[in-house]
């Protein structure tokens, strides 16, 4: 299996406040790898320093490298690097826009001004992210007049249109229902046959259903990672066994 | 006897002082607050009542087709506005045109670009202190700088730059406001496409905040209309037997010599009309005084009308 992404003693700092210590960690191409971990633990943290959303932060600064298939992220085009990684959030956020501006706009950005191509992109990307049917007929109609979960997908669908290798997604159902978390968990497990994804979950159970590959963090370190099945049934380390046996968390 | 009789009655004697300390003066406090506001609401409102019916009175039976299309006059039966409210059109125009850009620039500098530290601290200060210096201070200032020393004269242009000086500060705070009101999860979703911090700017942020930066815009406009202190500072002419503008495109491309001429506005002849001793002046000043009150509210209007249709769009969270 390869691993596009090597993260190599990453440490992260924001002012004089340290909150990640010595991260090491390998990515698995075409698989989802979870982080769970108590709030505060610096998963978010992690995760951001991926595609330096980070960067946005005056104070914050890292130690460490990431590399990106061998070439390291931080030395890299910060553009470049988070159309190849793309990113969802926490909360949907998608534009005050139509639906189709929402997934047009990062071809738009990234110079496509064919209108046929833009067209097709929208297409493509809102099938991959399972929402097309729903929405074929309101392309122009707002994103905000979409449910929750259809709102969710479209961030997904608006991060796929840039043909990203990468996703990573920042607790993604943590604020939306149920039954639209099972759709998106759905979903994942069908992107992974396509795309290398990294989620942040507060939800373990969540991380148990959907991922490859999971990483425990505790204050900052990386406790211990390793594949799903192992991690939630027979951890090496006393403190995952606590955090997934509900002891603490 | 049963065992609920047991229980201790609940205190609500209004004799009580316990009672009345918690239950009931908290409550008459909060009516007698509610009444305070609901009459100064209504004090505010009955006082515009009674200005406009005043003004309607004097003024109606005079506001007429002649009125509109006559330049000032001795005669106050032959006299109109039309230098008067053609000359308010332009300097609205050109105020707009020197003020908006500045503006808009500056609040998306400060608000987007700038760095925090002590010397942008300062600038906010700054800036949120012009918006409350009396304009007649512009008006000084614009008769030192404009007329004199760049030798304007007593022009159109003078009196628009010195108007600029009074809308630049207000239009940069209500711009940064509705800036600061776009949530910050969409210049997120922008970076986290790979946007340049221009195009999270120029194709997000600034199209998100286009209806609260118009709403702040037509509120100074508005106010700036009614200006009469700076104006009369510079020395805007209280009779004008011309039309300001005309012969603009006279020489190719833009003349503009025209924009050196002197001019009046609306606040500036009612204003001479009403410091006339005659009565029938004063009929015209309340006739103007209707136009220039018909023009405010509808800049007005244009601003709820915007406000709510930004609320209406703007469900974020």
């Amino acid at each position: 299996m390869a691993f596009p992404l090597q993260i190599r003693a990453l440490s992260a700092f924001y002012g004089r406040k340290q909150s990640l210590y010595r991260v090491q960690m390998d990515i698995a191409e075409k698989s989802v790898t979870a982080v769970i971990g108590p709030s505060g633990c610096g998963k978010s943290t992690f995760i951001r320093c991926i595609n330096r959303m980070n960067d946005l932060v005056p104070t914050f600064r890292i130690e460490g490298t990431l590399l990106y298939h061998g070439v390291d992220i931080y030395q890299s085009d910060v553009t470049d690097i988070r159309r190849r990684i793309g990113m969802v959030f926490q909360k949907p956020n998608p534009f005050p826009k139509s639906i189709h501006e929402n997934v047009a706009y990062g071809l738009r950005i990234h110079g496509v001004k064919n209108k046929k191509e833009i067209d097709q992109t929208v297409e493509t990307s809102l099938k991959k992210a399972a929402l097309w049917e729903e929405v074929k007929d309101r392309l122009s109609q707002s994103a905000l007049s979409l449910s929750g979960g259809q709102q969710q997908r479209l961030c997904i669908a608006r991060a796929l249109a840039v043909e990203p290798e990468m996703l990573l997604l920042d607790e993604p159902t943590s604020a939306i229902d149920p039954i639209a978390t099972a759709r998106i968990e759905e979903l994942l497990r069908e992107l992974k046959k396509n795309y290398t994804i990294v989620m942040v979950t507060h939800n373990m159970q969540q991380a148990a259903r959907v991922s490859d590959t999971t990483g425990f963090f505790l204050m900052g370190e990386l406790v211990e990672t390793g594949p799903t099945s192992q991690m939630f049934t027979n951890p090496s380390d006393q403190r995952t066994e606590d955090y997934i046996t509900g002891r603490f968390g | 006897m049963s065992s609920s009789g047991d229980l201790p009655k609940p205190r609500l004697d209004p004799m009580h002082a316990k009672t009345l300390r918690r239950h009931i003066l908290p409550r008459l406090k909060d009516r007698l607050f509610a009444m305070v506001g609901l009459s100064a609401t209504l004090l505010s409102l009955l006082v515009l009542a009674v200005l406009f019916m005043d003004v309607l009175g004097d003024g109606l039976s005079r506001l007429n087709w002649q009125f509109i299309t006559s330049y000032p006059s001795r005669k106050p039966d032959q006299a109109g506005i039309l230098a008067a409210w053609v000359g308010t059109g332009w300097l609205m125009g050109l105020t707009g045109l020197i003020a908006l850009p500045i503006a808009i620039a500056a609040a998306l500098y400060m608000e987007e670009y700038a760095k925090k530290n002590i010397l942008t601290d300062f600038i906010e200060i700054t800036v949120a202190n012009l918006a409350g210096v009396p304009s007649i201070i512009y008006g000084l200032l614009g008769l030192g700088l404009f007329v004199r020393w760049m030798n304007l004269g007593r022009s159109l242009l003078a009196g628009a730059m010195t108007l600029s000086l009074l809308v630049i500060p207000a239009v940069i705070l209500s711009s940064r406001e509705a800036l600061r009101a776009v949530p910050n999860s969409i210049r997120e979703a922008s970076y986290a496409m790979g946007a340049s911090q221009w195009q999270t700017v120029r194709y997000q942020v600034f199209p998100a905040a286009t209806p609260g930066i118009l709403t702040g815009i037509i509120l100074a406009m508005s106010r700036a209309i009614g200006e009469t202190a700076p104006l009369m500072a510079i020395g805007a002419l209280t009779y004008v037997g011309f039309l300001p503008g005309r012969g603009l495109f006279s020489r190719f491309p833009i003349n503009f010599d025209c924009l050196l001429e002197p001019f009046s506005t609306l606040p500036i002849q009612i204003f001479n009309w009403v410091s006339r001793p005659q009565k029938a002046f004063s009929v015209n000043a309340a006739a103007g005084i209707l136009v220039l009150f018909l023009i405010t509210f509808m800049m007005n209007g244009m601003a709820v009308y915007l406000r709510y249709r930004h609320q209406k769009r703007s469900r974020w969270s």
